[in-house]
């Protein structure tokens, strides 16, 4: 017991302050893509090309960008001939529709609060229950992350519940294998109306590197009624954080000051 | 040893031609497998692929000699369908067995656990192992599960979905009251068809599908697969780059096994401890994102070196940051080891011996908690690992305190290694650019990931493609292992007897 004590007072406080103070993100961080269309070569198509999951489309001019089946890797910065593309330290990724996630040039439509009934339903306890449909345990892991003393996602009133029936929603990770199809909608049927789907990661979104697989059904598509889409492969956990807090309105008044 | 003059020897990192392997036999084919484990050697793999440009299916094993890191491939040709079973013999084929009947519809007769492995049609068209109807797709989990029969047996059923947040999967107990009799375990619900996806490439996306092939353990399956790829074009590696895959090795390493002793901590109910680890498992994830930006490494490992470098300033605070988190894991380790509460709870808990551990070939922290002697990074060096050497960790009890005490050693010696590492850095370029693959050959990749290893093998067709991608998450050994150590414990032990195998779905399923 003394040790325990002990080790208590070597381990100190760990939770970080936000959202009364920005997190501290690595420098190589890969958040919001930003492309410069005016750099481009004309009739470039590299970054397109080099594209691992085709998020890239390019019409004349116009770079238009899917950050829905963005894995936010490198290759199409390192594809760049003319430095166009980079990754700013922006993490705050979530949008409310699949359209969204559709970025050309302009900055993204960040995720708008819920409905007021939602709000005064789920803003200050919102019960979740996740489902892995074919996730690789980094989306999983990530979300997991949120309950240590880190980030202490229990301080916002937000928990992850064992039961369905205990929640009101769910967190749904991976790229919807044919095998977990059914289990999905099944565990979605289980939860009691009014509810919330809330797709992580580019698997959830699109099918993420294994779009096409006809193993998968390439994300929740319409299979659910999405309210929050969380890019990322995987997201960082702030990422998750902004999103969930955004969706219960709990970021409107602090936007000025962050 | 009998039917063993088909089979070529070969090392990491060199790849051969494929019309150097001359078909075997099946009864040699058999016989050479069979009496090489019998005398100590491993099936690091045993797999099925189309035959070139004719008709059938060829099998390939790839036997692992430890003793002189020594691998030996051979093959034969399966014309009618089926072969004899050789899992009767030698139960640590059971999985392949059954894996190869549900992708090329080959039936090993006189199998004794004959049953899908993760529910998808066969790649063979109009053609079913099981004689199931070829044209509609399997279920998931529709078996016939082993049933222990009696008036005070009960049956319980989990999953797919579990209770934490966790990946799916069906695990069944025959129980007398808390003691299990058996454990059935049925997976397949995570699958995504990626070894099917690989063939014909690589392609832009492939990296990336191996990548996320288990998340957890990008840095395993991505060194794996770029040591394929590199031998297939006879590319060389900057030794800059070999100590970079080493390092982020580690500390993937480091980062699971920390968050296992936390969640150990945690679902025997020491509260401290799970919630140390729970936190320096980030610290360590960071880690590897100051490196490359990424918390799992994503981007890090490509063919031909790695992407990332490290710069002084980095470096400095790297190590800084790592010291850190290393004395801050020990208080919260040592925690574990000096509660007496803790201690009975993982003594004597879900015992896996070492006989049983070398028939069912474990790997892994797993194996080496029952006394085996394995550790790829010394028994199959390649990379860094050619040049400098882990220590393998070993204990004798094969309980949860084991696999637990295992961690701990290794979390030492990876601290360790990534210290020196840092210190003796060599200069130069962290890439070249990889050959493509060529044409008609054959390669592997053995890494020991944080569970163990990892076993790749690549065979390009003549135009330098996949004609066929095998990968073999550790998990794909081990999960028969959590099976066995379960039999005549509690079912209230489940819980943390999973835990400390900490398996992957996804790196099973694939």
């Amino acid at each position: 017991m003394p040790n325990a004590l002990f080790a208590r007072l070597e381990q100190k406080h760990r939770t970080i302050a936000y959202p009364d103070q920005e997190p501290t993100l690595p420098d190589r961080f890969r958040g919001l893509p930003v492309i410069d269309a005016s750099k481009c070569g004309e009739g470039c198509r590299d970054c397109a090309a080099a594209c691992p999951t085709d998020a890239i489309a390019i019409d004349r001019e116009r770079v238009r960008l899917d950050l829905g089946r963005c894995l936010f890797c490198d290759d199409c910065r390192s594809a760049c001939p003319e430095g166009a593309i980079t990754y700013s330290q922006d993490y705050r990724l979530s949008v409310r529709t699949r359209e969204d996630l559709m970025m050309e040039g302009e900055t993204l439509k960040l995720a708008a609060a819920l409905d007021e009934k939602s709000r005064r339903l789920f803003g200050r306890s919102l019960k979740l229950r996740q489902v892995s449909a074919g996730g690789c345990n980094a989306c999983e892991a990530d979300l997991n992350v949120l309950g240590t003393i880190v980030f202490d996602l229990g301080r916002f009133g937000i928990q992850f519940v064992a039961s369905p029936r205990h929640a009101d929603g769910l967190v749904v990770t991976g790229a919807i294998t044919e095998n977990m199809r059914s289990a999905l909608l099944t565990a979605y049927e289980a939860v009691p109306a009014p509810k919330i789907v809330i797709a992580v990661g580019a698997c959830a979104i699109s099918g993420g590197p294994y779009a096409g697989n006809p193993e998968i059904h390439d994300g929740i598509g319409s299979l659910l009624p999405v309210d929050l889409y969380i890019p990322g492969c995987p997201p960082h956990p702030m990422t998750i954080l902004d999103g969930l807090l955004r969706l219960l309105g709990r970021l409107e008044n602090r936007e000025k000051t962050i | 040893m009998n039917g063993y003059e088909n089979f070529v020897p070969m090392r990491l990192g060199r790849a051969i031609d494929r019309d150097s392997l001359k078909d075997a036999s099946i009864d040699d084919f058999r016989e050479a497998i069979v009496d090489s484990v019998e005398a100590g050697y491993r099936v690091a793999a045993l797999f099925a692929a189309p035959a070139a440009g004719e008709a059938g299916v060829d099998l390939y094993a790839v036997l692992a000699d430890a003793s002189r890191s020594l691998l030996h491939v051979g093959k034969t040709r399966i014309e009618d369908g089926a072969y004899p079973s050789m899992t009767p013999e030698i139960p640590c084929v059971h999985l392949f067995e059954r894996e190869i009947a549900e992708q090329y519809a080959i039936r090993p007769d006189g199998h004794p656990w004959f049953k899908p492995v993760r529910f998808h049609a066969s790649y063979a068209p109009g053609r079913d192992a099981w004689g199931r109807d070829p044209d509609e797709k399997p279920i998931a989990g529709d078996i016939d599960f082993f049933r222990v029969e009696g008036d005070e047996i009960h049956e319980v059923a989990v999953g797919p979905i579990h209770a934490g947040v966790i990946e799916p999967g069906h695990f069944r107990f025959q129980c007398h009251g808390e003691n299990v009799f058996h454990l059935e375990i049925s997976l397949g619900y995570q699958h995504r068809g990626i070894e099917r996806s690989l063939i014909g490439g690589p392609t832009k996306r492939t990296i990336h599908a191996i990548e996320a092939a288990a998340g957890d353990t990008t840095i395993g399956h991505a060194t794996a697969y770029c040591q394929a790829v590199e031998a297939l074009g006879g590319s060389r590696v900057p030794g800059r780059a070999e100590v970079l895959r080493g390092i982020a090795l580690e500390l993937e390493r480091l980062a699971n096994h920390v968050g296992d002793l936390g969640a150990l901590a945690g679902d025997v109910g020491f509260l401290p401890t799970a919630s140390f680890c729970g936190r320096l498992r980030g610290d360590f994830l960071n880690l590897t994102a100051l490196l490359c930006g990424s918390r799992f490494g994503r981007g890090l490992v490509r063919p031909g070196g790695v992407a990332f470098d490290f710069d002084q300033e980095r470096i400095a605070s790297f190590k800084q940051r790592l010291a850190s988190a290393f004395t801050d894991v020990t208080t919260a380790v040592e925690l574990l080891w000096n509660s007496s509460s803790v201690q009975a709870r993982f003594e004597e808990t879900g015992v896996l011996t070492k006989e049983n551990c070398l028939a069912l070939g474990i790997v892994g922290p797993a194996a080496r908690a029952s006394g085996v002697d394995i550790d790829a990074r010394v028994d199959f060096p390649s990379g860094v690992f050619r040049f400098t050497q882990i220590p393998i960790s070993t204990a004798k009890t094969g309980d949860v305190f084991a696999r637990a005490f295992v961690r701990w050693l290794e979390i030492q010696r990876s601290m360790k290694f990534i210290q020196e590492q840092l210190n003796a850095l060599p200069e130069g370029s962290i890439r070249t650019a990889a050959a493509p693959p060529r044409p008609n050959r054959l390669a592997l990749a053995i890494v020991e990931a944080w569970r163990g290893m990892i076993c790749h093998v690549a065979l390009t067709d003549q135009e330098g493609k996949f004609a066929r991608y095998k990968m073999i998450d550790p998990s794909f050994y081990n999960w028969i292992g959590l099976a066995i150590a379960m039999r005549e414990g509690a079912i209230s032990d489940f819980p943390l007897c999973n835990k400390s195998f900490n398996l992957s779905y996804c790196g099973h399923d694939l």
